[in-house]
């Protein structure tokens, strides 16, 4: 099959235009019917991209699985998969279906719900395997429309607000990165990926208005990309929209939220920023360094005072995120393999912290953590899963969790000693806010009387946490899972990037001699 | 006058005779009481010469070069014919609910439409004023149409005293350049423009026409009546100023930089860049405050014009093909989004609140989806086609060295977000409120639902106008 790429992210769709076109009727034989075909779907997709993975050569660092077509406006249907983007396609196709399933109880407009949901995967899986820019773009775009009527239709109190700012943030920094794509295009003439890869983007130092740009067109198409990515990622200190969107999302939305649609920024970084513009990602790593040493530092801070269960794992998210960006700009083989590894184990983690406060929320309609407390006493099961998603994130050694932080301190420390000082305290902090939210949530006596009827887990929700129990323990034991798969791929995408830094070059001259 | 003549204008020709015998047909028989059916046969006559239109090739200039027969006019007239046959067909049922639909109605958009075709065609300061004024009076009479209401009357005042305006600047600035060039026809001002530098007085003749000329697409600041035209005049009048006379002005806008000043491309970009720039912000901000739909659109399209111009000021062929393929998208969700706010009513009243379209799209699920594709392309969201088309001119900015242009107009346009989605939310998470019956025509529903597939399956190959469009562009800008 020589166009599995498409059929995987088109599948959703066709299934969502099925759903919209073909289900008729608000009664509850039409809502079951909707989620049972949104979960086959998204299960057939899941099938679908293992033939990917089984099919897919670690030892090639080129893209596999390449489709290529003509679209409107000169530009290229093109799709592929390298080592740095299967494991996102996998991601997110493996993550869908337990989002289906963990709707169960979604009870309002429960076809539309599906339908977004479906919507959304396809414009998930055709970021990771875009080749063209501007189909890129579209993807990336287009996944604002979903998640906002998500967030906005299915949300909490404060939706509206959380919606629009969503929506707007995230808007205002794409629209930066596609002046930065059409004037590469303008520049490279062509919108090809690795065409684009290839290409060297002007990196002689200007003055604008009066401004010495070091690394010229270069540094001005990094800072660019950087704004999309950073708020998207999110990077302190443009990350306050993700709190507010997560605390306000549905569950679901939520795991999607900090799962996937969080990795695009990484993602982006590793496709755009370090490959095409490396000496702009040279002059600005120190910088971001920082930018992600005072995040994982200040977001764990703020994470400690929160009231609010969703909140806390959503500043969580920000400080693990500072991590992957700060692996990212070490500019090493440990750091960026952590940093993708990082970002696979967190899909997992933190979707799987977000189901755990879904579970709650759903008994008793509140996600303050003082509402809660003595969980262990009723819900021995539900304790002992959250304990195990709560170490997880703290990076107990043994889960992925671990691995992902600690390849990432090592690439952070080869490049920057301090910075690796900052972040390593992160790691304290993350440890005490969340076993400070677990013995706050489950431990202590049952006295609050609301509590008292509370009902464990369900046979659904239970086997919903299975897998992601499991691969958290598989890449925690067996992390070469992963790192065999993105080894090459970073490797290539190393190499090329420190040939194009004349320092680096030179020193690499001056080591052969 | 030979036989080459009258064919290349045949196709004008055709509806004003048509006009003429329709008027003629109802001044003398049951006047209102055919109103229903020339609007329909309107319509379909329009379809037809578009047809005909369409079927035309090669490139010639009729009456010694006044009047112009090339791809570009061709393009343009397509599109302002089908546009206007498509809210004319779409409001026919909403004009005769409320009283309106006289027989003058049909007859005054088919001139109007002979008119725009005119300005599209021009190759001379003669035939461009004529079309103009053709165009304008007749757009003067339709706006106060409902004559008994005191805003409708007051919008045909205020958009005839502020065209008046328009039309003498216009005129002063032709005489100017006629006297400094010593011609009327563009082929001969071009000449005299190439002759070394372009004189003081042709320029300051070449900005008067341009401030001529922005007053009819509205672009800041030249915009003030945009607004209260479009509030006072009965909706599916103003679905039409929305359209076809924006093409139309667009077109010739282009005509008259690139036929008359195409080797002084230097001197009117600034101006150009400049009306882009202050158009695209007012759009965006003025709008942020408004809570009549009405008026919101009028500063939409205020931006969208921005939008365009931005094609324009690139000064490039690709630049007039990317306006044009701008002015396309635009045209077809206005007409789709024209087709749902004339439909909104209360009571047998017409609404034009936003607040009324509170929880809209839960009760109506269908329409309330189509809207929702609208009003994300409005934004420039991908992938609906207003992602595409606000692309192509932004690299047409790029492209001329403007990149300034192209990032201010990104930032613009997120500001312009925020009105859509202000919309979408009432629509799809507003609170219950007093509700809102939407009483379309079947007619409006295939226009709303017409163009929200457009919109949205354009994506897959943009329905081949691309190439219509370059071929357009390359026949204006040898």
């Amino acid at each position: 099959m020589n166009n599995l790429l498409s059929i995987i992210t088109f599948l959703p769709l066709v299934a969502a235009v099925i759903l919209a076109l073909f289900l008729r009727g608000d009664d509850e034989a039409a809502a079951r019917n909707a989620k049972y075909l949104a979960l086959a779907a998204t299960v057939a997709t899941f099938l679908f991209s293992l033939l990917v993975l089984v099919g897919f050569d670690p030892a090639d660092t080129g893209f596999q699985f390449v489709e290529e077509g003509e679209w409107i406006m000169g530009l290229k249907y093109k799709m592929g998969v390298d080592g740095i983007s299967v494991l996102f396609v996998m991601l997110t196709t493996f993550m869908m279906p337990l989002t289906i399933w963990a709707s169960w109880g979604v009870t309002s407009r429960v076809k539309e719900y599906m339908i977004a949901f479906l919507l959304l995967e396809t414009l998930m899986l055709g970021v990771f395997m875009a080749l063209d820019l501007v189909l890129f773009y579209l993807f990336f775009e287009a996944g604002l429309i979903p998640m906002f009527l998500i967030i906005g239709i299915w949300g909490g109190k404060e939706r509206i607000y959380a919606s629009f700012k969503f929506f707007l943030y995230t808007f205002l920094g794409s629209v930066l990165m596609l002046v930065a794509m059409i004037y590469m295009f303008v520049d490279a003439g062509t919108t090809d990926i690795p065409t684009l890869t290839a290409h060297k983007f002007g990196s002689e130092d200007f003055s604008l208005l009066g401004i010495q740009i070091v690394g010229g067109a270069q540094t001005l198409l990094f800072l660019a990309f950087f704004a999309s990515f950073a708020v998207k990622m999110p990077m302190w200190p443009v990350h306050t929209w993700l709190p507010d969107a997560h605390v306000q999302a549905p569950t679901a939305g939520s795991v999607v939220l900090a799962a996937i649609l969080l990795k695009m920024g990484g993602y982006g970084f590793l496709r755009f920023s370090l490959p095409m513009f490396p000496v702009g990602a040279d002059v600005m790593a120190c910088f971001v360094l920082w930018m992600s040493a005072i995040a994982i530092v200040y977001t764990s801070l703020v994470a400690l005072v929160q009231e609010d269960m969703k909140k806390l794992i959503a500043y969580s998210s920000v400080a693990h995120m500072g991590y992957v960006t700060a692996g990212i700009f070490s500019l090493n083989q440990q750091g960026l393999d952590g940093a993708i590894f990082q970002m696979i184990s967190h899909g997992f983690i933190s979707g799987a912290l977000f189901l755990c406060v879904g579970v709650i929320y759903d008994r008793m309609h509140t996600r303050d953590i003082d509402a809660y407390g003595g969980l262990v006493n009723r819900m021995p099961a539900y304790a002992l899963i959250f304990m195990f998603f709560t170490m997880a994130n703290v990076g107990l050694p043994g889960t992925s969790g671990f691995v992902g932080e600690f390849l990432t301190l090592v690439g952070m420390f080869k490049a920057n000693t301090w910075v690796a000082l900052v972040a390593t305290s992160g790691v304290i902090f993350s440890a005490a806010y969340a076993l400070y939210l677990y013995r706050r949530v489950v431990f202590g006596d049952l006295i609050k009387e609301s509590l008292k009827s509370i009902t464990e887990m369900n046979a659904r929700e239970k086997a919903i946490f299975a897998p992601l129990v499991f691969m958290t323990l598989l890449l925690g034991v067996y992390p070469s899972l992963v790192t065999d798969i993105i080894g090459p791929s970073v490797e290539a995408l190393l190499t090329n990037f420190h040939a194009a830094i004349p320092a680096d070059a030179e020193m690499a001259q001056a080591a052969a001699h | 006058m030979s036989s080459v003549d009258i064919q290349t204008v045949l196709p004008e020709l055709i509806l004003a005779v048509y006009a003429m015998v329709a008027l003629l047909g109802a001044v003398y028989t049951s006047k209102d009481g055919l109103a229903k059916p020339i609007t329909w046969i309107t319509g379909a006559v329009m379809v037809l010469v578009a047809l005909m239109v369409a079927g035309g090739d090669g490139n010639t200039a009729a009456f010694g070069g006044m009047f112009l027969d090339d791809a570009y006019s061709r393009f343009a007239k397509v599109a302002i014919l089908l546009a206007a046959a498509a809210v004319l067909v779409m409001g026919e049922a909403t004009m005769s609910r409320r009283g309106l639909l006289k027989f003058e109605y049909p007859i005054l958009v088919t001139l109007g439409t002979v008119g725009m075709m005119v300005m599209v065609s021009a190759g001379d300061l003669m035939t461009l004023y004529m079309g103009l004024e053709l165009q304008s009076l007749s757009l003067y009479v339709v706006a106060s149409l409902n004559r008994d209401s005191v805003k409708s009357t007051e919008a045909g005042l205020k958009y005839f005293v502020l065209g008046a305006l328009s039309s003498g600047l216009l005129l002063y600035g032709s005489s100017l350049v006629y006297g400094y060039s010593g011609t009327t026809l563009f082929s001969g001002i071009i000449e005299a423009a190439n002759h070394g530098q372009v004189g003081l007085g042709l320029l300051i003749g070449l900005v008067f026409v341009t401030a001529g000329l922005a007053f009819k697409v509205s672009a800041v600041p030249f915009h003030m009546w945009t607004p209260d035209v479009y509030e006072g005049a009965p909706t599916p009048v103003t679905a039409f100023f929305a359209t076809a006379p924006k093409l139309a002005a667009m077109g010739l806008f282009a005509r008259v930089l690139f036929d008359a000043f195409g080797q002084a491309v230097g001197d009117w970009q600034q101006i150009i860049a400049l009306l882009a720039v202050l158009s695209m912000f007012l759009g965006a901000f003025a709008a942020i405050g408004q809570t009549n739909i009405k008026r919101l659109m009028a500063y939409s399209s205020i931006a969208h014009m921005g939008f365009a111009l931005l094609g324009l000021a690139a000064g490039s062929e690709y630049g007039v093909q990317a306006m044009l393929l701008y002015m396309a998208v635009y045209l077809t969700m206005n007409i789709g989004t024209f087709a749902f706010i004339m439909s909104m009513e209360r009571d047998g009243r017409p609404v034009t609140d936003i607040a009324a379209l509170n929880q809209f799209a839960v009760n109506d699920k269908l329409k309330g989806l189509a809207m929702l594709i609208l009003l994300f392309s409005l934004a420039g969201v991908p992938p609906m086609l207003g992602f595409f088309a606000k692309y192509g001119v932004l690299i047409a900015a790029v492209q001329a060295g403007m990149a300034w242009l192209a990032v201010a107009g990104v930032i613009a346009s997120v500001i312009g977000a925020f009105y859509y989605l202000r919309i979408v939310y009432f629509m799809y998470f507003g609170e219950e409120g007093e509700g809102l019956e939407l009483n379309m025509s079947p007619a409006a529903w295939a226009a709303l639902m017409g163009s929200a597939a457009i919109i949205l399956l354009g994506v897959v190959n943009f329905f081949g106008i691309e190439g219509a469009a370059a071929a357009a562009a390359e026949a204006l800008v040898k």
